[in-house]
């Protein structure tokens, strides 16, 4: 019924463990996401006040953006770090 | 009326049109397979799929609609950026490699790989039909606001040039062709809005926006009113609707000298006094005509707004900064007082007014939430509105059939991995620029307050016609890709999900590929009326619904099938179609819609707009139940990762 994937694919061997770090790492980005979620709903005078010289609301906004890219980079390290050991 | 059209900008945007239909042409001769229509034959490199990804998802919706959002409510407008970003990690630690694995064309391939179930071809291609015309009205209501400045031309024209050139695009190579525009398209993006970002930098902050010495900022006017036996006096003017009309009851009074017309926003000085602030104000009739500033728009009376009151330094009031790293343009941004807009509507008779008055903010107050989601204050269910909206772009991301598709283009799951790690570069650093496009229109007197969506590219013209050519050509390219990207999954729905797996078909490799053009082309006939129909609708305003559509009907079943091994799929069916018929249901009973169906919002049976905090735990809810009660009767999923 023309399923499966549009190139062969080999076995991956590494998948389950690629599978149970993404997670990990998923619920690590998703809790820091929530956390700012949940103080701009609830105490949003908070991220007016003044860290480094700007406000908490904008030093938080950059955190969650470059913590997803220096996440992202450490996934992908064990990721292929598992390719070459398993497959 | 606040711009006029350049040549340049012109024949810039003609060129990079054909240069776009030239490249489809050309690779359109290469694709013959299904294969290579909708998965471009599944070698695309990763960086250039990584790429060609911010080129999908940096939509009008991002580069239009949160540029006006920031330039006109601040860190709000922002939050849209980081709930986009945000929801790629869902993307890359849940999502990525198991599509891959998994599909073939579509992402109903995925859903249904372990299945070959009816019901999930049929009501997981009516989900990707319905996200993609979801998220195709606004890229056809951008791609009208664009042409506006831009060629000169009105909104149905704008929408038909997209309409006709996508369809054709599309019709001709597919994948190929809509994954090496992208690429083109999101690189070059990225490196104009750079541009652009560095001269906001080097240019500063100032009161006296004039745009580099180029263009003189309006000088607002303030006046001094005084009350006589009931009546405001005002020296000089002659006061055509005073403190007991509609006007004077909304906080405003008209006044009107030599002839010309005039608002004013009041402020009781507390002695029987009033001061006077110069107001923005369009006029509609009844009959449609529509007056700005009490004349009609080719008078040139309505002007471009965004300046800042006051800047402080080290304590002194200063006028300039001179240019400013960014972090200290932040700083410094964050101690001066910026002049933001308020609207207010004012009736008499069959005329009604829009106002739109001074409000001097504080930048740390713009560099906190707050100024558009009702967060200060704030009663449970707005609260509750705001994070449900936050939760759709967590999740809708993961869930957009266009952007599902571009795991089928790369040949492995390593490169599906690495590609989403090059969309998030590109797109976080993208989003990290909108803040600075959004506070620079903001403080550069270039938004068109009755249209924030032009913010971007109007600070770009405040740099020069050259820029302004270029980053609105790109614009106009955003809007193309997306579409391209939009209609080939729509596309790959109708021909491949419903004609050929559900209703059994059997087509040739050629059969499916015919066909798949062949559905391009009528999808694209209905977006372009779509987007005629929908003119006027905010650009971002239906995105954050296609995101909630998308996040309600699809990742839930995605999720639990990679998962959950005991989902069946009856419960992965049952799991779409509640996702789906109650986020759009309750979008529908909004008060958003009520407003739209020319109702009071107040009067819609629900009181949030933002339907996500409901209809994604109703579909994970749907999916567990079905499935334990249909554990018998349903095939069993083995556990994907083992697959």
């Amino acid at each position: 019924m023309g399923h499966g994937p549009a190139v062969k694919l080999g076995k991956d061997n590494a998948a389950a463990y690629k599978s149970k770090i993404g997670i990990s790492m998923f619920i690590v980005y998703t809790l820091t996401y929530f956390g700012f979620v949940v103080i701009n709903a609830a105490w949003p005078t908070i991220m007016e006040k003044i860290f480094f010289g700007q406000t908490l609301a904008v030093l938080y906004g950059f955190f969650l953006i470059l913590f997803a890219f220096v996440l992202a980079i450490v996934y992908n390290h064990f990721c292929t770090a598992a390719e070459k050991r398993l497959n | 009326m606040i711009y006029t059209q350049s040549p340049l900008a012109i024949a810039l945007f003609v060129t990079f049109v054909l240069f776009v239909l030239g490249l489809s042409f050309y690779l359109g001769r290469r694709t013959t397979s299904a294969s290579g229509y909708y998965a471009a034959g599944g070698n695309i490199h990763w960086f250039t799929n990584g790429i060609a990804f911010a080129g999908d998802y940096l939509s009008a919706a991002s580069f239009l609609g949160i540029c006006g959002m920031i330039a006109t409510a601040g860190f709000d407008g922002w939050m849209y950026s980081i709930g986009y970003l945000a929801g790629w990690m869902v993307a890359l630690f849940l999502v990525a490699e198991p599509m891959k694995r998994l599909g073939k064309y579509t992402f109903t391939d995925a859903l249904d790989s372990k299945f070959n179930s009816k019901s999930i071809q049929l009501t997981a291609a009516i989900s990707t039909l319905v996200v993609s015309v979801f998220y195709l009205i606004p890229q056809m209501v951008g791609a009208g606001v664009l042409v506006q400045p831009l060629l000169g031309l009105p909104h149905w024209v704008g929408v038909c040039i997209v309409g006709v050139v996508v369809t054709i695009i599309v019709a001709t190579a597919g994948m190929a062709s809509t994954t090496y525009v992208q690429f083109l398209k999101g690189a070059l993006l990225l490196v104009c809005s750079t541009i652009v970002v560095g001269l906001v930098l080097f240019r500063g902050l100032g009161t006296e926006p004039d745009q580099g010495g180029t263009k003189d900022y309006h000088k607002f006017h303030t006046l001094s009113a005084t009350v006589v036996d009931g009546d405001l006096q005002v020296d000089g003017y002659q006061v055509l609707a005073g403190l007991d009309s509609e006007f004077g009851t909304a906080g405003f009074v008209k006044l009107t000298q030599d002839g010309q017309d005039t608002v004013w926003h009041l402020t009781e000085n507390g002695t029987g006094s009033y001061s006077l602030e110069e107001a923005l104000f369009v006029t509609e009739m009844a009959d449609g005509t529509k007056l700005f500033n009490g004349s009609p728009k080719e008078d040139g009376k309505f002007f471009a707004v965004g300046h800042i009151k006051e800047i402080t330094v080290d304590g002194q009031q200063i006028a300039q900064t001179g240019p400013l790293g960014p972090f200290a343009y932040l700083n410094k941004f964050k101690d001066s007082t910026v002049v933001l807009w308020g609207k207010k509507y004012v009736k008499v008779g069959d005329t009604t007014t829009s106002i739109y008055y001074q409000k001097p903010t504080p930048g740390s107050r713009i560099l906190r939430p707050g100024l558009k989601f009702k967060v200060d204050n704030a009663s449970g269910l707005d609260r509750f509105n705001f994070i449900s909206l936050m939760l759709a772009l967590f999740c809708g991301t993961a869930a957009l059939p266009h952007i599902l598709i571009r795991y089928y283009t790369v040949p492995s799951q390593a490169a599906a991995r690495k590609s989403t790690i090059v969309a998030i570069a590109a797109i976080g650093f993208f989003y990290i620029l909108t803040l600075f496009l959004g506070l620079g229109a903001m403080t550069n007197g270039v938004i068109n307050i009755t249209d924030n969506n032009m913010s971007a590219p109007l600070l770009a013209l405040s740099f020069g016609v050259v820029l302004f050519a270029i980053i609105s050509s790109l614009a106009f390219a955003t809007v193309l890709g997306t579409v391209s990207g939009l209609i080939v999954a729509s596309a790959g729905a109708v021909a491949h999900d419903l004609m050929d797996n559900f209703l059994g078909m059997n087509m040739t490799d050629t059969g499916k590929v015919r066909a798949g053009k062949i559905s391009a082309m009528v999808i694209g006939a209905i977006a372009i009326y779509l987007g005629i129909i929908f003119e006027g609708m905010n650009v971002s305003f239906l995105v954050g619904w296609a995101f909630a559509v998308a996040a309600s009907a699809n990742l839930p079943a995605i999720i639990m099938i990679l998962f959950w091994d005991k989902a069946t799929s009856q419960g992965v069916a049952a799991s779409i179609l509640v996702g789906l018929s109650s986020s759009l249901g309750l979008i529908l009973i909004s008060p958003d819609m009520w407003v739209r169906y020319g109702l009071l919002p107040q009067d819609a049976p629900i009181a949030f707009n933002s339907p996500a905090a409901i209809s994604i735990p109703a579909s994970f809810i749907a999916l567990v139940l079905v499935s334990l009660m249909t554990q018998k009767k349903g095939a069993m999923v083995e556990d994907a990762a083992e697959a």
